[in-house]
């Protein structure tokens, strides 16, 4: 619980209530988790707001230490200039959106630029595989085929299929899966919208897009 | 363009094009996105490009699939593709400009509460919000966000402060960049205040929550962080949650959901019919109390028979007054000044309305997680789904983390797998030996099911033959013991025949198990009620049989946790040790979530069946239940592993909460109004000993009040007209049948819209596709005559292959 001295002060818990999707509650332990990170002598309300705690400390919360995106989680939050620390302000919008009550909105919203590995605003064939190497685990042995990856990820116009009719129906092994199904309009990239659409179609993205410190 | 790629792309970039320069920033940015794009048009240019050439430039096939992939993929000019990159639907993703711009127009939408959005207007670029703060200032495009910055800032100021936070909280910006947002724009009223949590308002309201949390505030922080460690539930859920995923969860939650149904349904209970009678209890028998054994838990009988715990206890007259002689239907006539409590009356409508209370709950809650599990045209979009959601954020061991990882992998190819078998039609030979085979482990089953309700019924009549003596209670336990077992039995007998037969999806299979469960539980419960109210009522003529009912409700309820515990104990902690010294892998038996959550419902079903014969039967379910919860937890984190294949957890717990309404809740529902309207109850105990039916207590209460005056005329009126007049509940029917009818079309009329909408959306597609076609093509002519003005000029080395390439690139 900490001794008073370490607590945060009213207007200041207040208008995180305000400006996050957590309760006074969850802030107070964010806080004290926070502080924990930081070496002892460091651990006065003022410095602990000011400080910036590298990644590989935050990579080690235990809440974090077995997510693959964690680094990816860690990068979109970050506002320090060279995008390796966090400070708690950071900590704070990240526990938010990965609240009970955040929108589906902002979670899907940040599940995007967390999913844009390039940082480029689209979800490109590249991101797309990374994204499926980080679900099956980046080791050699772990990692989808290279052919699967390409019947997943690929993509194969679906009007190409068209005009080739019924020739294309055998040929549709080779067709591409993810785009196919998620990419509106047709542009070999998946934008923010399109993204948005896939999520909303599944009621569990809300449900397990969350971390509970 | 951090890579060297191919000479298409520098076509271009010929120093005539100067104008149009992009930034060495800009550039980075832009290329990043189409990077793989570029690359694969350079190959196949290098493959194919040859034949391409052969090719007609308005060839129509061609005009339409310029960006679609690497067959129909063109050469575009790095201005085309410095256009593309900054179109609103890309910058959208990255750019805190653009999201300003978005929430803006959100804003207005917000305060206007009409008109268009105005999408058109957003156009910033590139600005990525804070992973290049730095580069902001650099950025020509920075004073167009301050711009946009200040139109959100006024229009947040148009909004109340409520209605701000809120808006402000849903905007995917870092704190202090909300922080910002909201110093500027809180009106100059708030700020006088000085405070910045509750922006702007000045009503007598606000200052005095203030200076109540003002006061609390210390005592409530440190009540607070107290209080963290005081939620049992909230610990346990997180780590259940972190080591198995959401799957496993859900059973828990669904699990908490149930302690939440009993205590509602114990809370009206409690307050208006055991507390009353414990206040006036009635004059004890003759006879002496029995003494307690012990055994009394399990069986339930003894001398937990003349309690509150059961219906024999509660009296059939009005309490609160002394009476002399009951009138008709157990009615005193009040006397001035004390409150009557009419015992039959309070006894029947806290039932009712403890079971309508419930079943309004289950329906809302089960109308909300429909709305939040199925989505129109949610069926579509399986990959994508599954790439973009799996991911449970909740888990934090690394042992599960490396499970969740190959569960994915291997739905990952198992979807790719199923969808390849969709393309080749299995033979018709192959079909009809999986229907055989289908056929054969249902008739099985479904002939299980008979042959243990007969069983049940059999033994059932064998026990109304031989009365048991008093002092051999422990006789009583047969048939919940039989039962009991039954129940435990055939679920592993399913599992075993469920190995034999082929499913196509491991959905199905989840499904078809629930649902022979399911069968069985419910046709074995179908007979135990009829044994009850068919035969019990007759073959105990001279005795309480609602009290015998009750009790043996009572032990079914204990029999069975008593099962489970058994069941956990060498199901999961005998099996995994078994396992672990056959095998020496660290193989673990895999937690059933559907059995566990049947036997669950199964449970509750037995309360709700007894919650007329014994009121305090919640009670005991919620202890069970509670029980139940750090059993499974520990056997759960000691013995399981989470299950292999992959749940939707949401479409579960819907379906869960579903089975929990229809056969589980209707069912008992239909047993009670049975026993309420149509069984005589016995003539020497209960609330209603002198009555035909129960349902008698409330016809002569409206009688009564018919006699007591004109004053309460209509309430006979109501009854008479609405309840027994049975066109009221046609109509009634005929209303809910309407409404969901039009609810249905509603849903198919949306679809329609969905589908229209996405037509409209691809051939927006198409038509941006055709813009960058064209603007593509005018690029390319620019470029060509600059090209032939300078070979004109006489630069001869470098333009001969840039004039051959454009030339090339004309072609398509």
């Amino acid at each position: 619980m900490g001794g008073s001295g370490s607590r945060l002060s009213k207007e200041l818990l207040a208008e995180y209530q305000d400006l996050t999707f957590l309760t006074k509650q969850e802030i107070l332990l964010a806080h004290k988790r926070f502080c924990e990170l930081l070496p002892q002598e460091h651990r006065s309300v003022e410095e602990s707001l000011r400080a910036q705690v590298p990644f590989e400390q935050i990579l080690s919360l235990p809440e974090l230490k077995a997510n693959p995106f964690k680094e990816r989680i860690c990068r979109v939050f970050s506002t320090s200039p060279t995008r390796d620390s966090l400070s708690f302000e950071d900590f704070l919008d990240l526990l938010s959106v990965f609240s009970d009550t955040a929108t589906p909105d902002i979670k899907s919203h940040y599940a995007f630029r967390i999913f844009d590995f390039d940082d480029d605003g689209t979800l490109n064939r590249e991101d797309l595989s990374r994204l499926v190497n980080c679900l099956t685990g980046e080791g050699e042995d772990t990692r989808l085929s290279v052919s699967e990856m390409k019947q997943l990820v690929d993509n194969v116009s679906s009007r190409a299929r068209e005009r080739e009719g019924r020739l294309g129906l055998w040929l549709k092994l080779s067709l591409p899966q993810i785009l196919e199904e998620s990419d509106i309009d047709r542009d070999g990239t998946i934008n923010l919208s399109e993204f948005q659409h896939v999520i909303s179609r599944s009621p569990d993205f809300a449900s397990s897009f969350k971390i509970v410190l | 363009m951090a890579q060297p790629l191919d000479f298409v792309l520098d076509v271009p970039e010929t120093p005539g094009d100067q104008g149009q320069e992009p930034s060495p920033y800009d550039e980075s940015e832009v290329h990043d996105s189409f990077h793989q794009l570029i690359q694969e048009q350079s190959r196949w240019v290098a493959e194919e490009g040859l034949e391409l050439q052969q090719r007609e430039p308005g060839d129509p096939g061609r005009g339409h699939e310029t960006l679609l992939g690497p067959e129909g993929a063109p050469v575009h000019s790095m201005a085309t593709l410095r256009i593309l990159a900054s179109m609103p639907s890309r910058t959208i993703g990255r750019s805190r400009g653009a999201i300003i711009s978005q929430y803006y127009n959100r804003t207005v939408r917000l305060r206007r509460r009409s008109g268009r959005p105005l999408l058109g207007d957003v156009v910033t670029r590139s600005a990525r919000p804070s992973l290049r703060l730095y580069d902001l200032e650099l950025d020509p495009m920075a004073q167009e966000e301050e711009e946009k910055r200040n139109l959100l800032v006024k229009e947040l100021q148009g909004l109340s402060a409520a209605q701000r936070d809120h808006m402000l909280r849903g905007m995917p910006l870092s704190l202090g960049e909300k922080r910002g947002l909201r110093e500027k724009s809180q009106t100059p009223h708030g700020k006088r205040r000085g405070q910045p949590g509750r922006g702007g308002l000045f009503s007598c309201c606000s200052r005095l929550r203030y200076a109540c949390v003002l006061a609390l505030h210390s005592l409530g922080l440190a009540l607070l962080s107290g209080l963290h460690a005081l939620t049992p539930w909230r610990y346990a859920l997180k780590r259940i949650g972190g080591q198995f995923g959401s799957s496993v969860l859900s059973y828990f939650l669904f699990l908490k959901t149930l302690v939440a149904f009993n205590a509602l349904l114990l809370l009206p209970l409690l307050a208006f019919v055991v507390g009353v009678q414990a206040a006036f209890p009635p004059d004890p028998g003759p006879g002496p109390r029995p003494t307690c054994t012990g055994l009394e838990f399990l069986t339930g009988a003894g001398c937990f028979t003349h309690t509150v715990m059961y219906y024999g206890y509660y009296s059939n007259a009005t309490l609160n007054q002394p009476c002399g002689q009951p009138l008709e239907g157990g009615q005193c006539r009040p006397r001035a000044g004390g409150l009557p409590y009419n015992m039959p009356l309070a006894y029947l409508f806290t039932v009712g309305v403890a079971f309508f209370i419930t079943c309004i709950t289950l329906v809302y809650s089960m109308a909300h997680a429909f709305g939040e599990s199925y989505r129109v045209g949610s069926t579509s979009g399986v990959h994508a789904i599954t790439v973009f959601c799996s991911w449970d954020y909740k888990v934090t061991q690394k042992r599960a983390s490396r499970l969740q990882h190959d569960n994915i992998r291997t739905r990952l190819k198992e979807l790719l797998a199923e969808w390849q078998l969709r393309q080749s039609t299995r033979s018709l030979c192959g079909r009809l030996q999986q229907a055989a085979v289908l056929g054969l482990v249902w008739l099985l089953c479904l002939g299980t099911v008979s042959g243990c309700a007969a069983a049940v019924h059999a033994f059932s009549e064998f026990v109304i033959q031989g009365p048991v003596a008093a002092g051999q209670e422990v006789a009583l336990l047969a048939l919940p013991v039989v039962v009991c077992l039954l129940n435990l039995g055939a679920p592993y007998l399913y599992r075993g025949l469920a190995a034999l037969e082929p499913q196509d999806s491991p959905v199905l299979e989840v499904y078809v198990a629930i649902c022979r469960n399911l069968v069985l539980k419910m046709v074995i419960l179908g007979v135990l009620c009829y044994h009850w109210l068919g035969r019990r009522v007759g073959a105990l003529q001279d005795q309480c049989w609602e009290d015998f009912v009750g009790q043996e409700l009572y032990r079914f309820v204990v029999l069975d946790f008593l099962f489970t515990l058994l069941d956990t104990l060498f199901g999961e902690l005998a099996w995994r040790v078994i396992s672990e010294k056959k095998t020496k892998t660290r193989r673990k038996p895999e937690f059933d979530i559907a059995r566990n959550v049947l036997e669950l419902i199964y449970g509750q079903t037995l309360t709700w069946l007894g919650v007329l014969f014994s009121p305090l039967l919640p009670a005991v379910q919620i202890v069970k239940l509670l029980l139940l919860f750090q059993v499974k937890k520990t056997s759960l984190l000691a013995n399981c592993q989470a299950p292999r294949r992959p749940w939707l957890s949401s479409h579960m717990s819907t379906v869960f909460l579903s089975l929990l309404c229809f056969p589980s809740f209707l069912g008992a529902a239909v047993f009670l109004c049975y026993a309420v309207w149509q069984v005589k109850p016995s003539s020497m105990c209960g609330p209603f000993r002198s009555l035909d039916t129960m349902y008698r207590a409330g016809t002569a209460w409206v009688r009564h009040l018919e006699a007591a005056g004109p004053r309460l005329s209509w309430l006979p009126w109501v009854h008479r007209h609405l309840v027994e007049n049975t066109f009221f509940i046609f109509l009634l029917s005929a209303l809910l049948l309407a409404v969901i009818y039009f609810n249905i079309q509603v849903v198919r009329g949306q679809r329609k819209v969905i589908c229209l909408l996405k037509e409209q959306i691809s051939h927006e597609g198409e038509d941006k596709i055709f813009l960058i076609n064209k603007l593509h093509s005018i690029y390319e002519k620019k470029e060509r005559k600059e090209g032939e003005e300078r070979s004109r000029a006489g630069s001869t080395q470098e333009a001969a292959p840039l004039a051959l390439l454009a030339e090339e690139g004309d072609t398509w």
